[in-house]
C-alpha cells in the first residue's frame, strides 16, 4: 500500500463534521512487555487542526504519539493492539510502506535531536534519500523550510557549521524544518517546548500555531496554558488501573470551559495532576 | 582528600602509574641503547641500501638491508586490514541494526571467542590447512596471501568489537530521529550511524593495524620467510617481526644490534599509529556532543 504524498493544493479545514479524520485510533493499546502504556484509546485527529494531548507524566501520551507513525516498532518488546488508520488505511497492515507513512506523518522529539552533522546535511540528507536528486531543488526546499521556522536569517551564513552548535531552541526549529522539508501531512510533536528556555519555547509555540491549516498537528504538552492558547482539539489522558487512558476529548473550548468528566475538571482547574 | 584511606589510594595509584609508564620508557630506552652499535657501525642508510640481508657479526662482513622486510610487514598488514575492515564493520552493523536480539548476542559471543584463540593455533591451522590449499592453487603455498588471510582472521574480532562498541555508544535519538524522517534502515546506517561512529570505527581499524604489524608467530608459520620484495601474492615474504624471531637465537654483535633496529622500526610504526588514534579522537570529540 502506498500513501500518496501530500499535495499543497489540499483544501485546509478545521471543520470536524466536514472532513474525515486524517488519523484515527480505535481501541488502541500499547504494551512494553507485559506493562500497558495505554489501553483502549479511541481518538480521531482532524485535518488542519491542532490537537493537544494533555495529562500527567507516564499516562502514555508520548507512546500514543509514537504509535501513530509506528516509531514504536523500534522499541524491542513493544506490542500494539487495536488499529490506527491513516486516511482510511490501516497502518499496521504488513503491506504498509513505512517510509511513506513516516514521511507523511512526521515526528518531532521532546529533546531537540539534530543529527551530528552540519545544518545543511541535516536537511539535505533526508531530502536526498527521499528521491530529490536535483541539488537546486533540495537547496530551494531547504531554504523555504528554514524560512518557515524563522531560522533562515539566523543560519544562512553558517549552513556548514555543526547543527549541535545551535542553541536548544534553534535546534528544535531545525528539527521541525527538517520534517517540514519532507512536506508531511501530519506533524506529531512530543513536548517540543519542554526542553527549551522560555524565549525559545515561545518561538516554537508561535511556530506551531502558524502551522495550523497548512498541516495537521498533534502536540503532546504538559503546559495547559499552551494547550489553551494553540489547540483546536484537546485529548485528556490519565492513568487508571496502571495504564494510560483517554478520559475525554473534544473541541478545546468545550474541554476548557465545560468538561464532562470530573477528572478533567480537576486537572484543568489545577487541582490534580 | 582528607581521610588517610584516600591518601593511601592516591599513593598506590601514583605508584602504579609510575611503574606502568616507567616500564614503557625503559623498554624503548633499552631498544634504542641496544640499537646504537648498529647505527655506529652501519649508519642508517645501509639498512635501506645494502644489496641484501646477509647479516654478520661485524658490520663490514655482512649486508643489512631491512627494506624488503619492512615492505613485507606493510604489505601483510595492509592486506589483512583491507580484508578484515569491511568484514568487521559489516559484522558490527549486522549486530547493531539488523540481527534480532538473540542472534546478535550469540554472534557477539562467537566474535569474542575468535579474539580469544591463541595466535599459535591460527598459525598451526594456517600451516596445516590453508598453506596446502594455496599450494594446490599456486605453489609454494607459504606466501604473502597465506599471511594476509591468517592475519585478517586474527584482527577481525578487534575491528568488529570496537566498531560494535562505538555504535552502541551512539545515542538512541540519532536512530529514532533518522527513522522518524522516513529514512530506510540502510540509509540510517550509511548516512547517520556509520558517520557518527566513524571516529570509533577508525580507532578500531588503527588498533587492529597495530596488532597486525606486531603479530609474529602466526605470520612466521605461514609466510615462507624468504627475504624478498614479492611480485605476487603467492610469493613468500618475511616480516620485520618474523625476522627478529627467526634470528635472535644465534645473532651476535652487529647482527644482534640490527635485530634491535628492526624492533625499533616496529615500535616507531606502532607509536605513530597510537599518535594517529589520539589525533582522531581529539579532532572528533569536539564535533560530537
Amino acid at each position: 500500500m502506498k500513501f500518496e504524498t501530500y499535495s499543497s493544493s489540499r483544501e485546509s479545514c478545521c471543520d470536524r463534521e466536514a472532513c474525515a479524520p486524517v488519523l484515527s485510533a480505535s481501541d488502541l493499546s500499547l504494551f512494553y512487555g507485559r506493562k500497558a502504556a495505554f489501553r483502549g484509546v479511541n481518538l480521531d485527529i482532524h485535518e488542519g487542526c491542532i490537537t493537544a494531548l494533555v495529562g500527567p507524566s507516564g499516562c502514555g501520551k508520548s507512546s500514543f504519539l509514537q504509535s501513530l507513525n509506528r516509531l514504536t516498532d523500534l522499541i524491542p518488546a513493544c506490542r500494539i493492539e487495536g488499529t490506527v488508520t491513516c486516511c482510511g488505511k490501516d497502518i499496521h497492515e504488513p503491506a504498509t510502506d513505512l517510509i511513506a507513512l513516516r514521511r507523511r506523518v512526521g515526528l518531532i522529539f521532546q529533546k531537540p535531536s539534530p543529527l551530528p552533522f552540519s545544518i545543511r546535511r541535516n536537511l539535505d540528507f533526508p531530502l536526498r534519500e527521499h528521491g530529490f536528486t536535483d541539488r537546486g531543488e533540495r537547496e530551494a526546499k531547504m531554504e523555504s523550510a528554514l524560512r518557515d521556522v524563522c531560522l533562515w536569517d539566523e543560519v544562512k551564513e553558517r549552513l556548514d557549521s555543526p547543527a549541535t552548535s545551535l542553541s536548544g531552541g534553534q535546534q528544535q526549529r531545525l528539527c521541525i524544518a527538517r520534517a517540514l522539508a519532507l512536506e508531511p501531512q501530519v506533524l506529531l510533536l512530543d513536548e517540543p517546548c519542554s526542553a527549551l528556555d522560555p524565549i525559545s519555547s515561545g518561538a516554537v509555540e508561535d511556530l506551531i500555531a502558524d502551522l495550523r491549516n497548512r498541516f495537521t498537528v498533534v502536540v503532546v504538552t504538559h503546559n495547559l496554558a499552551q494547550a489553551r492558547r494553540i489547540a483546536d482539539d484537546v485529548a485528556f489522558f490519565w492513568v487508571k488501573e496502571n495504564a494510560g487512558r483517554l478520559i475525554e476529548h473534544g473541541p478545546a473550548e468545550a474541554i476548557f470551559s465545560d468538561p464532562e468528566n470530573e477528572l478533567t475538571r480537576a486537572y484543568i482547574a489545577g487541582l490534580r495532576g | 582528600m582528607d581521610s588517610s584511606g584516600d591518601r593511601w589510594l592516591l599513593w598506590v595509584l601514583r605508584g602504579s602509574a609510575v611503574i606502568a609508564g616507567g616500564v614503557t620508557l625503559l623498554v624503548i630506552l633499552f631498544l634504542v641503547a641496544a640499537s646504537v652499535p648498529a647505527f655506529q657501525h652501519l649508519g642508517v642508510v645501509r639498512f635501506f641500501t645494502d644489496a641484501s640481508w646477509h647479516p654478520a657479526e661485524y658490520a663490514a662482513e655482512g649486508t643489512f638491508n631491512l627494506w624488503p622486510m619492512l615492505v613485507g610487514s606493510l604489505l601483510v598488514t595492509a592486506g589483512a586490514v583491507l580484508i578484515a575492515a569491511p568484514l568487521g564493520v559489516g559484522a558490527a552493523v549486522f549486530c547493531q541494526y539488523y540481527a534480532p536480539g538473540a542472534v546478535a548476542a550469540t554472534y557477539r559471543r562467537a566474535i569474542e571467542l575468535l579474539a580469544g584463540i591463541p595466535s599459535v593455533v591460527f598459525g598451526f591451522w594456517g600451516l596445516i590447512v590453508l598453506v596446502p590449499m594455496i599450494n594446490q592453487w599456486h605453489p609454494p603455498g607459504q606466501s604473502l596471501l597465506a599471511a594476509v588471510l591468517i592475519l585478517s582472521l586474527m584482527i577481525l574480532p578487534t575491528i568488529a568489537m570496537i566498531s560494535d562498541a562505538s555504535m552502541a555508544q551512539l545515542p538512541d535519538e540519532y536512530r529514532f530521529s533518522a527513522e522518524a524522517l522516513g529514512l530506510t534502515r540502510w540509509a540510517t546506517v550509511r548516512g547517520v550511524m556509520l558517520p557518527a561512529a566513524a571516529p570509533g570505527v577508525l580507532t578500531g581499524l588503527i588498533l587492529a593495524t597495530g596488532r597486525a604489524i606486531g603479530e609474529t608467530l602466526a605470520v612466521l608459520m605461514v609466510c615462507g620467510n624468504i627475504v624478498q620484495i614479492p611480485t605476487s601474492a603467492f610469493e613468500p615474504v618475511r616480516t620485520l617481526t618474523a625476522n627478529i624471531a627467526l634470528e635472535m637465537a644465534y645473532a651476535a654483535g652487529d647482527h644482534r644490534a640490527s635485530l634491535f633496529v628492526t624492533g625499533l622500526i616496529l615500535t616507531f610504526i606502532v607509536v605513530a599509529l597510537v599518535f594517529i588514534v589520539e589525533k582522531i579522537n581529539r579532532r572528533f570529540s569536539s564535533l560530537i556532543p
